[in-house]
């Protein structure tokens, strides 16, 4: 459904893609994941065609982005990172709007809106009065009034508070649910774990990985156990003790140790008894998924080390 | 369908969402249809009766071409905060990624302006009826300086939207906001030209808005009249000259 290539866009002197690759099949939600600046947003422009690329192909729904961007605005839904809607309308007249423009035609327009309206369970009142979960949710839906055959979205969740992240991604599951091929960006790996059933690593422009979510997370790196020791003068033997489970990283200012573990639920258990047989208090112990630092450094890290010297 | 229905069909869906935009927020419509009006009368009243026309002529039948053509320049405000609205929330970028009609959100974006600044003109013919002030060339004569006054607006409206596409933001409205100002009293808007140091009394012979004013005050029959008519046809059209072709091209490439 996506078909990208070697796919090149510079602004002067600056390359803000730079061979970068993709393949995403059709019916699939594929988790486009990089840190500020790595060209997430670049790439999404290019594939929606709001650029035009300075060298290499990238072909959506079939058609060429560069050659025939007016066939691929018809097959596609874009939500991008700030809710493009007209705060002085209501829900239900963007909806229309958005339909109309899509040359639904008035009569299928209005009934769409109130469809849409009821799917993401938006109130018929003035986005102005809105909350940022709900202003999400409508911009998601004018994302969907054609049934789009790829829907992007850029970062769907930043800047939104934990509950309606959880709101904003239940509706992109229901989609989902409903076959549409989607490609979503963001910086953060649990909502690419939360949604994606593919992700691509992104770094300056370029592919930097790329698999199925649990192949990659398991290239990613394992989950880490971050300990915190009340006292800061047990923090040198907690880490002896703890680096019998993994290679541990000592953080002093916050009395922190971390370490990447394999085997979960063993680690966790076997950490918090030692600390206990030993009468070391600890403040917290919490399993987490790696940040996104640590994934580059460990994807880096293991690209040197494949690279002969 | 053809492409000509789906230009006008589009135009219009978008010229009805400003529409939308006055019916669900009348408060700001009024404000800015009354907003000249204040113009009107604080000239009118409060510094009007310190302000003599060379060659003699009542103060009003001077000033009110002039509040007509500064109320086409204020128009800019409005064309400006609206397309570096839509620009600013990414909704001109969902435009651009929807098969709408090419060419059809400015055309939708003019034809509202254009509605507005024509209700704006008529409020202010209005006031300008009640206050004493005559047109005197007869109807025709006083039509053609409406449509010179429209033109005025609809060459500027290209320049606000080249310059909220180029510098993007509804926080500089501000210092738009603030230029107007200098740049339409710099002008015969509220007093001869004739009247200012030499120097000065050039430039403001050489605006464009003392083309406008000058030629709707030959045309309503007004004291004052101190330019040809035909500067205010060439004047836009030379503004629609340079700013339509940069409009276009920068809402293309908008990045």
């Amino acid at each position: 459904m996506i078909m990208v290539e070697q796919l090149t866009r510079r602004f002067g002197a600056v390359a803000a893609l730079d061979g970068f690759d993709l393949v995403v099949p059709p019916g699939t939600v594929h988790g486009l994941l990089g840190a500020n600046g790595a060209g997430k947003t670049t790439a999404i422009r290019v594939l929606t065609t709001l650029l035009r690329p300075s060298s290499g192909h990238a072909r959506v729904a079939g058609h060429d982005v560069a050659r025939h961007p007016e066939r691929v605005r018809a097959r596609i839904g874009l939500v991008g990172q700030h809710a493009a809607v007209d705060e002085e309308l209501d829900g239900r007249q963007n909806l229309e709007m958005f339909g109309r423009l899509h040359h639904l035609g008035t009569r299928p327009a209005r009934a769409r809106a109130t469809e849409l309206l009821e799917r993401f369970d938006l109130p018929d009142k003035p986005v102005r009065q809105y909350s940022g979960g709900m202003r999400r949710r409508l911009d998601l839906a004018a994302g969907l009034i054609i049934s789009p055959a790829v829907l992007f979205l850029d970062e769907p969740t930043t800047g939104l508070d934990p509950r309606a992240r959880t709101e904003v991604w239940s509706a992109i599951r229901r989609l989902v649910a409903n076959g549409t091929t989607v490609l979503l960006t963001t910086q953060y790996l649990d909502e690419a774990d939360q949604l994606a059933d593919h992700i691509t690593v992104i770094a300056a422009g370029r592919t930097l990985a790329t698999g199925t979510t649990d192949a990659l997370k398991r290239r990613l790196g394992d989950d880490h156990l971050d300990v915190v020791i009340r006292d800061p003068l047990c923090l040198t033997d907690a880490a002896h003790l703890l680096a019998a489970f993994g290679p541990v990283r000592i953080n002093k200012d916050q009395r922190q140790i971390t370490l990447p573990v394999r085997d979960r639920v063993a680690a966790l258990t076997g950490a918090a008894r030692a600390l206990q047989d030993n009468g070391i208090d600890a403040a917290d112990i919490a399993l987490r998924q790696p940040t996104l630092d640590e994934v580059f450094l460990h994807l880096t890290a293991g690209s040197e080390e494949r690279t002969p010297a | 369908m053809t492409t000509a229905y789906w230009m006008a069909s589009d135009s219009w869906t978008l010229t009805r969402r400003t529409l939308l935009h006055w019916r669900n927020q009348p408060a700001q419509l009024l404000l800015g249809l009354l907003f000249p009006v204040m113009i009107l009368l604080m000239f009118g009243y409060l510094f009007g009766g310190a302000i003599a026309i060379p060659g003699g002529g009542d103060y009003h039948e001077y000033l009110l071409p002039g509040v007509f053509t500064l109320t086409m320049a204020f128009g800019i405000e409005t064309t400006y905060t609206a397309v570096a609205t839509d620009a600013t929330r990414g909704v001109t970028d969902r435009f651009r990624t929807m098969p709408i009609a090419a060419g059809a959100v400015v055309t939708g974006r003019s034809i509202a302006d254009m509605l507005n600044a024509a209700v704006g003109l008529l409020v202010l013919l209005a006031c300008g009826l009640a206050m004493g002030w005559r047109w005197h060339n007869g109807f025709a004569s006083a039509l053609a300086a409406v449509g010179l006054l429209l033109l005025l607006r609809f060459a500027l409206l290209w320049l606000g939207m080249w310059l909220a596409l180029a510098a993007g933001r509804p926080e500089t409205l501000m210092a738009l906001q603030i230029l107007v100002w200098p740049l339409a009293f710099l002008s015969s808007v509220f007093t001869p030209p004739s009247t200012m140091p030499g120097w000065l009394g050039a430039i403001a012979d050489g605006n464009p808005l003392s083309a406008t004013a000058g030629a709707t005050r030959a045309l309503f029959g007004n004291p004052g009249a101190d330019q040809p008519v035909w500067l205010a046809v060439a004047w836009p059209l030379a503004l629609l000259a340079v700013f339509v072709p940069l409009a276009v091209h920068r809402y293309r490439r908008l990045t």
